[in-house]
């Protein structure tokens, strides 16, 4: 589902070319890049777009992953069958999609182990959405629409991703990512068509506390990100912050109007000069707050992902002890 | 395929899968399983949720042998300048030309 953009580090300094060998490496590289073309995990690549790419494809699947954790919460809870084998089919598309992306991040030379244990440690970042609390059942909707809205936007421009695995992985998963946002809005839909007055209330509120927070999923404003002019001269990022964020609450008005809630932004409206919805500031403190650490759940996440991890580490050893047995025992026969 | 397992992790597959009968198997990522049966277990799961796949290959990663990219250009060159193995190379009188 989600990537923000999470060019949310301190910007490295690209390392200088040193050998003649390189500069022509390079050459081709750049050339390689600027005809559209792609890059394919044993050719050359500067380090620097290697650790870029690391880094952003990481953090990208750490976010499937650590993503599942506030819809896990309402597994259980679902008001309907129906409703719980989507939400578990939709949870399972994210598993799949961390997959997709970790084997992706691998073909760059890190190790699984490595890429979890950046996370687990809390030196890799994942999207700063999932720091937000999931309270009633409309949440589970919203983020359906929104937050997964959201991502659709930033990650299909990744399908044109310069670095092939990346691009190919990304291809697989914006298939998928149609689903979740339809079946949120339609969860939503029957409660504001069909619904109680309180569950109608429910939805607006969810509406309130998860429009800010898909709007800050596309990252810091271009003028302040810190990462963009690389990523975009490499063909690793393709649309600005910006122009992707305008792109979402334009296509996300009428959707707000044909479902009957209102988008908390008393400064939304329609610019004619511009053709584009006006919106109002967001707030860029929450934002660096939350990514830095101090959103309503990033302790509760964390921990959570590590005790998955922990709880079942003997079942991955047993699964290989019992590989080298099966191993051995063939080899005896 | 790239990193080598480190020595707790289960090793790394290349996932095939044929979309229907008289298709070919075709690539389609990666995964860690602990062994072959697993593999394709997983391969299940994370490849084929809506119904894309009627066979699944598996391979070790560390078992495949690939043509080395820094050698694309010797390694395929000597098919470039061999236009007579098209079709389109032979210019035959327009009566006969869909032949």
């Amino acid at each position: 589902m989600y990537t923000q953009a999470m060019d949310t580090e301190a910007a490295e300094k690209a390392k200088a070319v040193t050998t003649l060998e390189e500069a022509e490496l390079m050459k081709r590289f750049d050339a390689r890049i600027d005809e559209g073309g792609f890059i394919e995990a044993k050719d050359w690549m500067p380090e620097h777009y290697r650790k870029t790419l690391v880094r952003q494809i990481s953090q990208h699947a750490h976010s499937e992953i650590v993503g599942m954790l506030p819809e896990g919460n309402w597994v259980t809870r679902a008001p309907t069958l129906k409703r719980k084998a989507i939400l578990l089919a939709k949870i399972q598309d994210e598993g799949g999609h961390g997959l997709y992306l970790y084997a992706a991040a691998e073909t760059l030379g890190v190790s699984r182990d490595q890429l979890l244990d950046a996370l687990h440690t809390g030196k890799a970042k994942y999207s700063s959405i999932f720091n937000y609390p999931t309270l009633t059942w409309a949440d589970v909707g919203v983020i359906g629409w929104l937050v997964d809205g959201a991502a659709i936007m930033n990650q299909v421009p990744l399908c044109r991703c310069s670095y092939a695995p990346y691009a190919r992985a990304m291809i697989r998963i914006c298939r998928e990512e149609s689903f979740h946002q339809r079946q949120g809005y339609d969860s939503l839909l029957v409660m504001m068509q069909q619904g109680t007055a309180e569950q109608k209330v429910m939805v607006q509120d969810a509406v309130n506390r998860w429009w800010w927070p898909s709007l800050m999923m596309f990252g810091p404003p271009d003028a302040e990100s810190t990462h963009s002019a690389q990523s975009m001269r490499w063909g690793i990022k393709r649309i600005s912050n910006d122009d992707l964020r305008q792109k979402f609450v334009d296509a996300t008005v009428q959707q707000a109007q044909v479902l009957g809630v209102t988008l908390p932004d008393p400064d939304l409206a329609w610019n004619e000069a511009r053709g584009h919805w006006d919106f109002g500031c967001i707030d860029w403190d929450e934002f660096w707050r939350v990514v830095g650490g101090d959103g309503p759940c990033n302790r509760e996440r964390l921990a959570g992902r590590v005790k998955a991890w922990e709880d079942g580490q003997w079942v991955r050893d047993a699964a290989l002890a019992h590989a080298a047995r099966q191993r051995t025992r063939k080899e005896a026969a | 395929m790239g990193t080598e397992a480190s020595s707790n992790e289960w090793p790394l597959w290349e996932v095939f899968v044929r979309s229907r009968a008289g298709l070919d198997h075709k690539h389609c990522g990666s995964l860690h399983a602990a062994d072959a049966k697993m593999a394709v277990q997983l391969a299940r799961e994370v490849y084929t949720r809506r119904q894309e796949g009627s066979s699944i290959w598996v391979v070790r990663s560390d078992q495949i042998v690939a043509s080395d990219p820094g050698d694309k250009d010797m390694f395929f060159d000597p098919m470039e300048d061999k236009v007579y193995r098209h079709p389109t190379f032979y210019k035959l009188p327009p009566d006969v030309d869909h032949m």
